[in-house]
């Protein structure tokens, strides 16, 4: 155990080595200043490590183990209905209280005031943010529902979304313009540091646990869904809203 | 520190919550039936919840302040007109004066991707569903260089002005010729790496730089041109997933 761990923070060192290296590069040489609270930041990048190091343990013993005994309890059980009700809980229930979407969400919510979309008023605002939050929350509920679906059915990934490709290259020409950046970016937001690890062992669990399904070729596939679906329900809301 | 470190131990809570609840509710009323090993998984589950906290908290004191501050330095109109010769009046900035925002952009790119937790986890997967034949380094650069490409490139169309649909457009049909020619088993992979990619580390430091360049580059709108970089860093790391697959299928039939 100690020398496992010793080799993950080893690991963990070199993950976080480019990112150091780029900093200091730029603030001692580019913009030729001195590193400002040099203690605070030795002591930051320490954390980092540290819970780098703990992130990676974790995810071996508990969320890849978690995401995979799932997908064989609900394969064992064998209820597409239950399963499909798990997969939209789980993709609605990480999405909405994901902070990277709040402080998009909250953004988007100032550019359609300033855009006269909404009223300028703080009530319309979070309303607006609200509704957003909510229609992103739906299409990864939606997005990890079809990709349970596909992988259970063994449908070809690539024409589905290149088929969602075409659907966003379409709407961007229906779309209200201010909405389309945030449509674009919304897609990147979703996808959280838990909701990654724990959706891949669940789609390659799925994919081992069904005969005749390959964990490479039907196991991937999830997290493209979720961040195909929310541009193209984002346009639908700035079009309908 | 202490209660900074509390606060974002608490909001990690928070986050994990909904998740938490879903599992035990559907294990609970649903499945019905216990997960092996649960006292392992559950302490893993701690881990991973105590080190995001420290992880988060670590960037919060030491990376991001200085990351973010830089991307703001760099778009300053001071340090990019203190460039040229003096006496020269600059009216208009053409669009070559900021290559160290391009520069900046390709490396806090592709190393704020290599620091990303959730890409290291779907490289380890990758790399023990395919048995080895998906390295976890291989992968993870393959991304960090999408990363890197998609930031400056997006950093020249926030520069420039042109509109964000032609280069996502332009990009879309890329993916979809690689998809006709790249090897059946990375496409799901590939089409993954896009939103693996812009996680925890990414969205900040991309956030701030976007907001950086649409405030400061004259013309821009910090409200309407900031947005489009994720986008970009969402949309490169497909093309680049598969480019790899490409040549080293390409290199093994050469050898």
């Amino acid at each position: 155990m100690p020398s496992v761990f010793l080799k993950t923070l080893i690991g963990s060192f070199f993950d976080l080595l480019p990112i150091v290296v780029v900093i200091g590069f730029f603030q001692l040489v580019v913009l030729q200043q001195p590193i400002p609270n040099l203690l605070e930041i030795l002591i930051g990048s320490l954390f980092v490590l540290i819970g780098l190091t703990l992130f990676v343990q974790g995810l071996e013993m508990g969320l890849f183990p978690l995401g995979e005994s799932l997908a064989f309890a609900f394969a064992r059980k064998g209820s597409l209905t239950w399963l499909l009700i798990f997969a939209f809980a789980l993709g609605f229930g990480t999405t909405v209280a994901e902070p990277a979407l709040i402080a998009v969400a909250n953004e988007a919510a100032k550019v359609a005031a300033e855009g006269l979309v909404i009223e300028a008023t703080e009530q319309a605002r979070v309303d607006y943010a609200l509704g957003l939050r909510l229609t992103v929350a739906l299409s990864v509920g939606f997005a990890i529902v079809i990709g349970v679906l596909r992988i259970v059915r063994g449908w070809p990934l690539q024409y589905l979304i290149i088929g969602g490709y075409l659907g966003v290259i379409v709407m961007t020409f229906f779309a209200p313009p201010e909405i389309i950046g945030i449509a674009y970016d919304s897609g990147g937001v979703t996808t959280s540091t838990i909701t990654v690890p724990l959706v891949t062992a669940l789609g390659v669990g799925l994919a081992s646990s069904i005969r005749g399904r390959n964990p490479m070729v039907d196991g991937f596939g999830l997290i493209a869904f979720a961040s195909l679906t929310p541009m193209i329900f984002v346009m639908a809301y700035g079009m309908i809203g | 520190m202490e209660q900074k470190f509390l606060e974002t131990l608490w909001g990690t809570m928070a986050d994990v919550l909904p998740i938490a609840v879903i599992i035990v509710g559907f294990q609970s009323l649903v499945i019905r039936r216990p997960i092996a090993n649960m006292s392992r998984v559950a302490l893993g589950f701690l881990y991973v919840l105590v080190g995001l906290a420290f992880f988060l908290q670590g960037l919060e004191t030491a990376l991001f302040p200085l990351g973010k501050l830089m991307a703001q330095q760099l778009t300053a109109p001071e340090f990019l007109t203190g460039v040229q010769p003096a006496g020269e009046v600059v009216s208009e900035l053409d669009w070559t004066r900021y290559r160290w925002v391009y520069v900046f952009a390709l490396a806090i790119g592709f190393s704020t991707a290599i620091a990303e937790p959730s890409l290291l986890a779907v490289a380890l997967k990758a790399h023990q569903v395919s048995g080895g034949v998906v390295g976890v380094w291989g992968l993870r650069i393959a991304v960090a260089v999408g990363v890197a490409v998609g930031m400056a490139l997006g950093s020249y169309r926030i520069i420039t002005g042109t509109p964000l649909h032609w280069y996502i457009i332009a990009g879309y049909a890329i993916v979809i010729i690689q998809t006709l020619f790249a090897p059946r088993m990375i496409i799901p992979l590939a089409y993954d790496s896009g939103g693996v990619a812009t996680s925890t580390v990414t969205v900040p430091i991309v956030a701030a730089l976007g907001l950086g360049l649409a405030s400061n580059v004259p013309g821009r709108n910090p409200v309407f041109d900031g947005f489009g970089l994720i986008a970009f860093a969402c949309l490169f790391p497909i093309i680049t997933v598969m480019a790899y697959a490409q040549v080293s299928a390409w290199w093994a039939k050469y050898q």
